[in-house]
């Protein structure tokens, strides 16, 4: 029953908060690019209560937006596809979505001990671990793997969108989209096969587990950080990677031809994915919920020859450990929006090169270096 | 004899240039860098104003139309019909400025005063005084040409959007109605009327050659 309460929370939280993200993303991207392009940025969309102006620093402008793309006229292509045209922007926004169900935001959560200290034998306890709520909607075995099975399925969306539109750039911009996800995938998925050798797991919970217990992962990882996040942003299809939308050369790309709420869910989706892609490189890369040098028993300091044991109640943990993930999460989308407003976009065949010939085989190399390395520590320990 | 031959050094692109990594990490901390400058002067409130401090660092945003940077004097704005003292306009009629006009904008349908009027045979008045400020090119030729200092291109103000053509076709009446960017609807120079000691009481009947 518990679970089924708890679950049902989780995913109405998760999914209630990224179906706002867009909203909210575009407001921060506005305000962010306004910012350090020396300019005020949008500002006049007023709601008017009587006397009283709200303006909230531009954050009307999201509702005026959402408002205007309900009332946009619905139209759609005479010639192409209808069922496929109108199937694929759900088929671009839901494998977005569905990619938070197995990032944990928290550390587990045990009912009965909200004030006691951590004790290891919770977790073997089964009562305990009855009354137990992990802050990840679901803790898969393939963790990892079915990242890459969800993400992989996004392209589709893009692709058929492309094809469905019965319209020349939509069909370049599909294509485009298509090659450079199946390209990036490529590199995404060899880079972190470094990180999972060392955290022999592809579990994401275990993952957080590793980085807590020894450090986190962009320390052991560094070049496969840069490489994963390198091709997180190409997955995300934004600048510097938005070939696939080429504004100056395809109108819009793949959804050239939509309008209204169906083109308000390619947007929102890509800031679903710029929401979820950053998560998944703090859960990876950046010891997921973990505060530096906390441990689930409160702060542990023992470097430097001080010895700082500052023991804290378990709900305390919790607390400290959702919001670091969240803050972690702000500060990565924070980057990659600085990112599409600081670098100018890729040429096509630029972007083929750069995946297939640069993060490809820094991928493999990481993966070898990481092995060699591995397998010395471990013999030595033999 | 060819003079020296300078040879330029071609850039070359070092490795770390060509990485991108270290490029990429530099325009970052450019951009983190306007980023917080600005994010500052907002959340402080110490935002440069843009009317009189256009050349700060930092945002410079104009919220135009709240906000406006005065023109300069001899800037050409919507044009005006300058008034006398007793608030007719200063146009004589004598048609120089449509003559003038290169767009071929103005259109004046003089009139004779009346049988009595003291300026009856000095000059005329302007029955119509007609501009198409859609035709308009803005070239001032039409203010150089007056030589009563009859329509002035001070007003300050740029053409109004409207939604019909005819709206940018101003009258006599509405030209007599702008007024400069000092907010005066006369002009400075002095104007002498029939039988005021300055006239040299010369008309086209009675001419003094």
């Amino acid at each position: 029953m518990l679970f089924w309460i708890s679950t049902t929370l989780k995913v109405l939280v998760v999914v209630g908060f990224l179906a706002q993200v867009a909203a909210l993303l575009l407001w921060v991207e506005r305000k962010q690019s306004a910012m350090m392009q020396s300019r005020i940025g949008p500002n006049r969309a007023t709601i008017k209560i009587g006397s009283l102006e709200i303006r909230a620093a531009g954050l009307v402008h999201s509702i005026a937006d959402g408002i205007k793309m309900v009332w946009k006229a619905d139209w759609e292509p005479t010639g192409g596809d209808h069922l496929l045209y109108r199937l694929a922007p759900i088929v671009a926004i839901v494998p977005a979505l569905c990619l938070c169900a197995v990032l944990p935001f928290g550390p587990t959560v045990f009912l009965d001990h909200g004030r006691d200290l951590y004790d290891p034998a919770w977790a073997t306890d089964a009562a305990t671990l009855a009354r137990s709520v992990p802050l990840q909607i679901a803790n898969l075995d393939v963790g990892v793997l079915f990242i890459f099975a969800i993400a992989g399925a996004g392209v589709i969306g893009a692709a058929l969108a492309g094809w469905s539109s019965d319209n020349k750039f939509s069909l370049m911009g599909g294509l485009r989209a298509a090659s450079q996800m199946v390209s990036y995938e490529v590199a995404m998925g060899l880079s972190l096969v470094g990180a999972m050798m060392i955290y022999q797991t592809v579990r994401l919970d275990e993952m957080v587990t590793w980085q807590t217990q020894h450090c986190w992962g962009i320390f052991v990882q560094p070049v496969a950080f840069v490489l994963f996040v390198t091709a997180a942003i190409a997955e995300t299809k934004r600048v510097p990677f938005d070939t696939p939308e080429g504004e100056s050369e395809l109108v819009a790309g793949y959804f050239t031809e939509y309008a209204g709420l169906k083109m308000a869910m390619f947007a929102s989706g890509e800031f679903v994915e710029v929401c979820v892609s950053s998560a998944l490189i703090t859960t990876i890369f950046l010891g997921g919920w973990q505060f530096p040098f906390v441990q689930l028993t409160g702060l542990e300091f023992h470097y430097l020859g001080l010895n700082i044991s500052w023991h804290w109640a378990h709900f305390v943990v919790v607390l400290v450990g959702f919001i670091t993930f969240s803050l972690k999460c702000a500060f990565l989308i924070f980057m990659q929006l600085q990112v599409r407003w600081t670098l100018p976009r890729f040429r096509y065949d630029q972007i083929m090169k750069l995946g297939w010939r640069m993060l490809l085989p820094a991928a493999l190399l990481n993966v070898l270096v990481t092995g060699t390395v591995l397998l010395f520590l471990n013999s030595g320990n033999g | 004899m060819p003079g020296k031959t300078k040879v330029l050094k071609k850039p070359t692109r070092t490795l770390a240039d060509q990485s991108y990594l270290i490029e990429v990490v530099k325009g970052l901390g450019t951009t983190l860098k306007h980023f917080f400058q600005g994010t500052g002067q907002m959340v402080s409130g110490n935002v440069p104003n843009a009317v009189t401090d256009p050349l700060a660092e930092g945002i410079s945003t104009l919220s135009y139309p709240e906000e406006k940077r005065a023109y300069s004097e001899r800037w050409r704005g919507v044009h005006r019909l300058t008034h006398r003292d007793d608030g007719s306009p200063r146009c004589v009629a004598c048609l120089c400025c449509s003559t003038a006009c290169p767009a071929q904008c103005i259109y004046i349908k003089p009139g004779e005063y009346p049988e009595g009027d003291k300026r009856r045979g000095y000059e005329r008045y302007p029955v119509e005084f007609v501009i198409d400020e859609l035709r308009c090119i803005f070239c001032g030729f039409c203010v150089e040409a007056c030589p009563c200092d009859a329509i002035r291109m001070d007003t300050g103000t740029h053409m109004t959007a409207f939604d019909v053509k005819s709206d940018f076709v101003y009258d006599k009446d509405k030209l007599m109605s702008m007024v400069s960017q000092h907010g005066t609807q006369k002009s400075e120079n002095p104007r002498h009327e029939p039988g005021d000691p300055g006239h040299p009481g010369i008309d086209r009947l009675h001419g003094g050659h």
